[in-house]
């Protein structure tokens, strides 16, 4: 068979909605595609544990921290299953971590932004968890088997953590002035980052087409982005607190809000690596990554040890 | 009011949120992923230990006692942890070396615990019981790895059991509220628990190539609230938001 028909038939498997597996024949560029999307998806979950991370120290009471605790936990368990992915198609873990060490790799840039106060904590689970959301539950019925199913996994926490987000808010907005305006803060400051989260717009967008043709995505950035202005303007009203866009807006005639344009520049220096904690969330894992050297030698000699023990015992 | 029920509660929580306040500062920094998540499931299990005795102890207090407000009300005297918890976390050889220090201790405690006249006390112990056996479980398979690793795994073992053991002595030394609870069968009397500690110690240590020190000078007054100057850096960070916003709810 030609490369051609191998091709022509991995579309007609994408085509007829059959999952493509591990040991499947499938084209380079697929395989590419899925560990570069499925590694930042991972890196996202891992760095994600850092600005969250900065407030289980001081969460405000003792549910609170046991909460933030196991959902930052969640996250390290999201990773390891993307990992994991990421494995099926090649790609060791070992590799997937260097590359985002050494800085090649990104992840989202939502998490280059600073955790200030308590209710970022709320604004993260109810806008960045509730943007990621949207983006996993599509990655449901992606064409990758393993993806798929690790979403499935992901997604059933990820709703705990929305909510959990949501009820931080909704506790604020129901507190003293000081909890009133630090809410408010927090939803300024992160409304726009999430929307950023969907990634460039459609026209713009280098990848959409042929992802979305592989079935690696089934909706393009700004049907999600949309879904999600539509999802928010309406949650924030329960919360009796507003969206920092003079512009939000609904439309009759499209049956959608219109909704005010991203600061585009801002998303792209970021993205370029100049948001306001690029630094110190790779120097954190890469500090991790360096301190725990000794320790990931001495488990390897011992087992290693251990082996050679049992070996000459059989022998 | 001095009601050596309430000070033994508070002991016992107190030794439980400390150490988890320290563990949790692991989270998303751990040196493999597997472990940065076993570290902040055991902080997690702790710091649900906690919540339970405080929440006792708020009962016992009565009027508008809660375990919010023992847990972030109270200044540093008032705190009545073992040294022991309150250390750094240095690097993880010391943080591995803490935990088996002190889980192996609870083990040994709550197994007694469990069988209080106080059923509150008894049944938070025997619920925590099964969390603290894969604590120690854990925790010995890591002292037997860096010990009997590397070299420099050794030797960062063998730091850590110096920089440590001055505060294994406190664990096993009855504060008054202990001694006053023995008669009635509440408290356990902790000096009993050092012959097992050792000898589970000495096991472990054995298959882990390293030795206990002699003639430690033991450094105590935690559970009498007198501390290290670690623990009021512990309580700014961690009754930040209760001291800067009083009285609102989260």
């Amino acid at each position: 068979m030609q490369l051609q028909d191998f091709e022509k038939l991995f579309q007609q498997k994408i085509d007829t909605e059959i999952k493509v597996e591990p040991k499947d024949w499938m084209p380079d560029a697929y395989r590419k595609t899925l560990v570069r999307q499925i590694s930042q998806h991972a890196h996202s979950e891992i760095v994600g544990m850092l600005p969250e991370g900065n407030w289980i120290s001081r969460a405000p009471s003792l549910k609170r921290k046991a909460i933030l605790i196991a959902k930052v936990q969640d996250e390290a368990g999201h990773g390891l299953y993307l990992y994991s992915a990421c494995e099926t198609l090649g790609t060791s873990r070992e590799e997937t971590i260097n590359d985002l060490n050494s800085g090649k790799a990104k992840y989202s840039s939502i998490f280059n932004y600073p955790t200030l106060t308590w209710a970022d904590m709320g604004a993260i689970g109810w806008l960045v968890d509730g943007a990621a959301i949207l983006n996993q539950v599509m990655l449901c019925r992606t064409s990758y088997g393993p993806y798929a199913r690790a979403m499935v996994r992901i997604c059933k926490e990820e709703s705990f953590h929305q909510r959990q987000g949501f009820d931080i808010l909704l506790t604020l907005c129901k507190g003293t002035d000081a909890q009133k305006a630090m809410c408010q803060d927090a939803i300024n400051r992160w409304w726009w980052p999430s929307l950023m989260m969907f990634g460039p717009k459609d026209s713009e967008s280098t990848n959409t087409d042929q992802s979305m043709k592989w079935k690696i995505k089934r909706k393009t950035n700004d049907e999600l982005r949309q879904q999600f202005v539509d999802m928010c303007a309406e949650q924030v009203k329960i919360l009796n607190m507003t969206l920092p866009d003079e512009h939000l807006k609904w439309n009759a005639q499209t049956q959608h809000y219109d909704f005010g344009e991203i600061d585009w520049s801002e998303f792209w220096n970021v993205v370029k690596g100049n948001g306001p904690c690029n630094k110190e969330r790779l120097e954190a894992r890469r500090k991790a990554h360096e301190d725990g050297a000794w320790v990931r030698e001495a488990a390897a000699a011992y087992a290693e040890k251990k082996t050679s023990k049992q070996q000459s015992q059989a022998a | 009011m001095n009601d050596p029920l309430i000070d033994y509660t508070l002991h016992l929580a107190d030794n439980t949120l400390i150490l988890a306040q320290r563990n949790s500062e692991w989270c998303a920094h751990g040196p493999v992923l597997e472990q940065d998540i076993a570290i902040t499931n055991i902080s997690l299990d702790i710091l649900g230990q906690a919540r339970n005795f405080y929440q006792y102890a708020a009962i016992l207090l009565g009027d508008d006692a809660t375990e919010d407000t023992l847990a972030f009300l109270r200044d540093n005297r008032e705190f009545k942890n073992c040294l022991l918890v309150e250390q750094e976390n240095g690097d993880w050889g010391k943080t591995i070396l803490r935990q088996f220090i002190f889980s192996n201790y609870q083990y040994l405690l709550y197994e007694k615990l469990q069988h209080s006249k106080d059923e509150q006390l008894a049944a938070v112990a025997a619920k925590a019981l099964k969390e603290v056996t894969y604590h120690l479980q854990w925790s010995s398979e890591w002292v037997i790895r860096l010990g009997d690793g590397t070299d420099e795994s050794h030797q960062r073992m063998m730091n850590a059991i110096e920089e440590l053991w001055p505060y294994v002595d406190e664990l096993f030394i009855n504060a008054d509220y202990e001694n006053e609870l023995l008669a009635d069968n509440i408290a356990v009397d902790v000096p009993s628990l050092k012959n097992k500690w050792i000898e589970k110690i000495t096991s472990i240590f054995d298959e882990a190539t390293l030795q206990i020190p002699q003639n430690v000078f033991a450094k105590t007054g935690g559970k009498q609230g007198v501390h290290t100057e670690k623990l009021g850096y512990i309580l700014a960070e961690m009754q930040f938001m209760q001291r800067a916003y009083p009285n609102s709810v989260w």
